[in-house]
């Protein structure tokens, strides 16, 4: 229990504050890295409340794809930090009122009878133990009872991949593409062609 | 109390050195045998000169690595420099922990063995990103990019074959994967997916032919260009470590683990464990025997492969998969 507690702290500190350097890196890199520390450790906390598959669908989408295409786009783009940092007392007010806004909006959670049944129950929480794996739970209760939500996710991810491609592709043209059926049919009889040139005229 | 809490420390510690140190050792012997079977493919004689038939040749270039001067360029970014081949090195030997090398013979049996894996080979690549970055050289910086489109796009194909095995499994843990194929080897049913999921290893390790991060040819040396003694060290270990795993969850997802090829008498009495080293070698034979044979994809062919060929390919024999077992009943439990 002890062991227990005490990964649940270096979890807990470590991903908040790797949150609290997200915002106050200088460079927006080490601000990515730092998002990445953040999800692991969150993972790590799935881990300890039993949800394994839950922490590892977390790794695998937000760090091995989403993050990984985030440090790209920040790498390729050559921000300059300091000019950007110019307005950070401008828009102070604003941030401090969604700050405050969240906070009563937590608090106002937390207070409510709802909730508080949850936190009066003294029983500490401790990792949900079942003969059925977390897995199989999931997807037992996500391709029954939420089937049509489930579904109805999917098609607004496909509408979004769909907007973002017709947003971003256009025909540049001048690109010079490889036809890989016609590439693998040429054969020593139709990849050369001879032709008598005459001097001083060319093809 | 607390000496039960030291002595699970302790046994857990000695597990993961059970598990590392021969790791270790045998990415020695993986780099002399890649250099020795390239040197047969190309009727030469490779390492022949440390020891009996060159063996010792890894060891005494680790030897020469470390003893050198580790420069780090004065324009780089320092602490991500130098973090980067630590983050490569400790994923490629994280992933060992779920690995099962005989019945029960396994660090961590957890419920989501496959998934824990295909997570930490999807961390693979920041490693690679932050050398790039960190560098502040074109060479690796270009190296970096192309390795982020590259492992990105075949996770995907990745992803889709490890779904294609899990619905004929049941399960995610890698135990009871390997105990599924006891009547026959997945790589059997699913032969196209065990293809595709080869040939997606190569891209996810930066093996040849997909190597376009490190491209030589093009790159000096792609993300590990300014990289010296003991941090290339660890890049060395851990791109050759993070390819023994692909091989050993080839072997895993298709191969049986350590399950013999045939339930009969003189091939059910060799211990598991050897078995599955069998057929570790047999895939890292097949790496090494790729890049002896096959030159580098062009990137744009590396691209259409990725995700023109396989993602299709892959999506449309999960449905097939899924289809046959539905209609045939044959759905695990």
């Amino acid at each position: 229990m002890v062991l227990y507690s005490l990964t649940f702290y270096l979890f807990s500190s470590v991903a908040v504050l790797s949150a609290l350097m997200v915002i106050s890196a200088k460079n927006p890199v080490h601000s990515v890295l730092f998002l990445i520390l953040s999800f692991v450790n969150a993972s790590g906390l799935f881990v300890l409340l039993g949800a394994e598959f839950l922490a590892m669908i977390l790794v695998v989408v937000y760090v091995g794809a989403v993050a990984v295409l985030f440090l790209f786009v920040v790498m390729m783009l050559d921000i300059n930090f300091v000019k950007l940092r110019e307005g950070f007392l401008q828009y102070l007010p604003f941030g401090a009122l969604l700050g405050i806004v969240l906070v009563i909006e937590l608090g106002i959670l937390f207070l409510t009878d709802r909730s508080s049944n949850i936190y009066n129950n003294q029983t500490p929480i401790q990792p949900i133990i079942n003969e059925v794996e977390n897995t199989k739970m999931i997807g037992q209760i996500l391709y029954t009872e939420y089937f049509y939500l489930f579904q109805i996710c999917g098609i607004i991810l496909l509408v979004a991949m769909i907007g973002s491609i017709t947003l971003t592709l256009r025909d540049k043209g001048g690109v010079k593409k490889q036809n890989i059926d016609s590439q693998n049919t040429v054969d020593a009889s139709t990849a050369i062609e001879k032709k008598k040139v005459k001097i001083g005229e060319g093809i | 109390m607390t000496y039960d809490i030291l002595i699970t420390a302790l046994i857990i510690v000695a597990q993961i050195l059970a598990v590392v140190v021969p790791v270790l050792i045998s990415v020695a012997f993986l780099v002399y045998a890649e250099r020795k079977v390239l040197a047969l493919i190309q009727l030469r004689r490779g390492p022949n000169i440390v020891g009996p038939f060159g063996i010792l040749q890894s060891f005494a270039d680790a030897l020469k690595l470390l003893t050198k001067e580790n420069i780090i360029p004065s324009g780089s970014n320092k602490i991500v420099f130098i973090l980067a081949p630590i983050i490569t090195m400790v994923l490629s030997l994280a992933g060992w922990a779920v690995i099962p090398f005989s019945p029960g013979w396994v660090v961590s049996d957890i419920n989501v063995g496959i998934m824990y894996l295909f997570a930490v080979s999807s961390l693979g690549v920041y490693g690679i990103i932050m050398a790039g970055w960190a560098s502040n050289s074109q060479y690796p910086f270009l190296g970096a990019l192309r390795s982020a489109a590259q492992m990105v796009s075949y996770e995907v194909s990745i992803g889709f074959v490890i779904i294609t095995v899990l619905l004929c499994v049941g399960s995610l843990n890698l135990s009871k994967i390997v105990l599924a194929q006891q009547t026959v080897w997945f790589a059997i049913p699913l032969l196209p997916m065990f293809i595709i999921f080869f040939i997606s290893a190569l891209a996810e390790t930066n093996r040849l032919p997909f190597d376009l991060p490190e491209d030589e040819s093009t790159l000096v040396a792609g993300f590990f260009t300014e990289y010296s003694s003991a941090s290339f060290v660890l890049f060395f270990l851990g791109e050759y470590a993070s390819m023994i795993l692909m091989s050993s969850m080839t072997v895993i997802l298709f191969l049986g683990g350590w399950l013999p090829p045939f339930d009969v008498y003189p091939l059910n009495v060799v211990p598991g464990v050897i078995w599955f080293t069998v057929k570790v070698i047999f895939i890292l034979f097949l790496f090494i025997w790729v890049r002896g044979t096959f030159p580098r994809y062009r990137y744009d062919q590396l691209m259409r492969l990725g995700w023109k060929v396989f993602l299709p390919f892959s999506l449309f024999w999960v449905v097939v998969t899924s289809g046959f077992l539905v209609y045939f009943d044959m759905l695990p439990n």
